[in-house]
């Protein structure tokens, strides 16, 4: 299998603090791959920089063999790289449908026709009319990864997809991802802190530490990789929080 | 569905009259006095609804309007006096006022749509003061202190008036027109989810800086050609009035006291505020009373109906539909950041 989408020697500072230092990651075609890491070891900021809301100091973003580095986001979303937030973003005074229509591209009839496919596709389909802001959080993050489907992403990026959601939810987000992955080939890169999702899901697992890759592999090595484990637990022995 | 069509018929027929009433005012109502009110409530509903058009929609509150109604008006001066236009020729240079309007407002959004909220704010009077600085100080181009005064127009009083409440009938007309028409468009949904989360609009493929500045430039057009018809209304125009800050303001206070970002919202603002104003400016000479009173209602709706009547007054008829039950949950106003405190939040935060 060919890589997708790839991030060569990334690094990207804030004052004096390296956010990411030499980071490259790889994602391969029609795969889930996972990103964990403790936190602030700079997995949204690797979201930032591949998707133009922040800029490399250094080091280059592909998108299958194609140079995207420091693109504006609407670029990259155009090139095919969806992504979501980790506390969602939606358009809150847009209707559900109103929302979808904003990243669908052109073509009423049409856009629509696949909008409420793809609301329907997450399950919040008889919500279309209500105003985005009355829906509940995990209805908005269902909402959001409906949105980015709607133009038909090549890569999708979920930055917590599981966060603040409850079980059962998490159970529909990760069968729908499944299912995307294994019926439309569509591959994908998420940030999660929850350790049951990532294994249960990826194919692959990254995992940064200080904005640099310590551990690459299937999920099964990584939970016995002593650097990862170092990486969480620390010296001395603090188990990680989630934010 | 039987109710639906029912009211359909009923606001169907509600605008027909409307339109009647609208179109045979001038015929009961023919006094001069009386047109001039109207005349002048015309010119704020079709100005503040292409400032809605774009600040309505996106959020990004200008207080530069002016820039672009007073150029209109010294287009049209300036033009009529330098080409020996007269009479009712002068209706012809109407096209260049919009399109000094537009061409104006290309640079203006270029640089003040870089920023956002306060910052767009501040930057927006500031281009609005540099227009009023150069109406007063390029003398010979636009008159200095003295301004520009209009070609006469040979008809009588009440002509005069009826045929100018006909044309900015039209283009009140037409204005709201244009803004119904953004608004149901791709940009103008765009230019909605940019008032909500810009980056987020991006982040999904729109050209946020291309809409914005189409329906910035859209909006500057109408008002340019507004300014112009204003222009030959008053027949003169002075740094101070036609780049006036009260203008700006008196935008403003119309629509968020009708609802800004709706379309009727600005429209009742207009009607109400513009006659009042107007009313109040005659009858006393020195004017700070109406600018008084537009600052005390500027603190009442901001205290009372801070959404506007039209948003506050559709909650309160669906409240009274349901007798009391609400039919839908409250609409929060901004979007909840905090996902502790909305329904399905786990407790990992």
């Amino acid at each position: 299998m060919s890589v997708l989408l790839r991030t060569e020697g990334i690094r990207k500072a804030y004052g004096g603090v390296h956010a990411l230092d030499t980071c490259t990651v790889e994602v391969e075609e029609g795969t889930v791959a996972g990103l964990i890491g403790p936190n602030g070891s700079g997995k949204t900021t690797l979201f930032n920089v591949i998707t133009g809301y922040a800029k490399a100091d250094a080091g280059h973003v592909y998108l299958a063999g194609r140079k995207i580095t420091n693109v504006s986001p609407d670029k990259v979303f155009a090139l095919g790289i969806g992504r979501t937030f980790q506390l969602t973003r939606i358009f809150a005074s847009l209707t559900v449908l109103e929302n979808m229509l904003v990243a669908s591209p052109n073509g009423r009839a049409a856009a629509r026709r696949r909008a409420m496919e793809q609301l329907d596709f997450v399950g919040i389909a008889g919500h279309h009319a209500e105003l985005a802001g009355t829906l509940s959080y995990g209805q908005r993050k269902l909402l959001e990864l409906a949105y980015v489907l709607v133009a038909d992403p090549a890569v999708i990026l979920l930055d917590e997809p599981a966060g603040g959601v409850n079980p059962t939810l998490i159970n529909l987000i990760a069968d729908r991802i499944r299912q995307l992955n294994a019926e439309q080939g569509k591959t994908f890169l998420i940030v999660e802190h929850n350790m049951e999702f990532v294994m249960g899901l990826c194919d692959r697992v990254t995992v940064l530490d200080s904005g640099t890759v310590v551990a690459s592999g299937p999920p099964g090595i990584i939970r016995t990789d002593r650097r990862v484990l170092n990486a969480y637990l620390g010296e001395d022995l603090e188990p990680a929080e989630d934010e | 569905m039987e109710t639906i069509s029912r009211q359909r018929a009923a606001a169907g027929l509600a605008l027909v009259l409307l339109a009647v009433a609208v179109i045979v005012f001038p015929v009961v109502f023919s006094s001069p006095v009386v047109t001039n009110y109207a005349v002048y409530a015309l010119i704020f509903v079709a100005v503040v609804t292409a400032w809605n058009m774009f600040s309505g929609f996106s959020g990004y509150i200008s207080l530069g309007q002016a820039v672009f109604f007073g150029s209109g008006a010294y287009a049209v001066g300036i033009a009529a006096k330098a080409w020996h236009i007269n009479g009712v020729g002068v209706f012809a240079l109407l096209p260049l006022a919009a399109a000094v309007g537009a061409v104006i407002a290309v640079p203006f959004g270029l640089i003040a749509l870089r920023v956002r909220r306060h910052t767009f704010i501040v930057v927006t009077i500031a281009v609005f003061f540099i227009f009023q600085l150069m109406a007063f100080n390029l003398n010979s181009f636009t008159g200095g202190t003295i301004g520009m005064s209009a070609p006469f127009l040979p008809w009588t009083p009440t002509a005069f008036n009826d045929r100018f409440y006909y044309i900015t009938l039209a283009c009140a007309v037409a204005a709201v027109v244009i803004a119904v028409l953004v608004r149901r468009s791709r940009p103008g949904l765009q230019l909605r989810a940019i008032r909500d989360d810009e980056d987020r609009a991006r982040g999904l493929g729109v050209r946020t800086m291309r809409v914005k500045l189409a329906v910035f430039v859209l909006s500057a057009t109408i008002t340019g050609l507004v300014g112009g018809v204003w222009f030959l209304y008053l027949t003169q125009v002075l740094p101070q009035s036609g780049f006036d800050p009260l203008f700006d303001l008196s935008l403003v206070l119309m629509a968020f006291l009708g609802g800004l970002g709706t379309i009727s919202g600005p429209i009742i603002g207009a009607l109400l505020i513009e006659p009042g104003q107007l009313y109040l400016t005659i009858k006393y000479t020195n004017g700070y009373l109406s600018e008084i009173l537009l600052g005390a209602l500027f603190l009442l709706i901001v205290l009372f109906v801070p959404r506007g009547i039209v948003p506050t007054a559709g909650e309160w008829l669906k409240r009274l539909r349901t007798r009391g039950r609400p039919a839908v949950p409250p609409v929060p106003t901004a979007p909840d950041p905090d996902p502790a405190r909305s329904g399905l939040s786990g407790g990992t935060r």
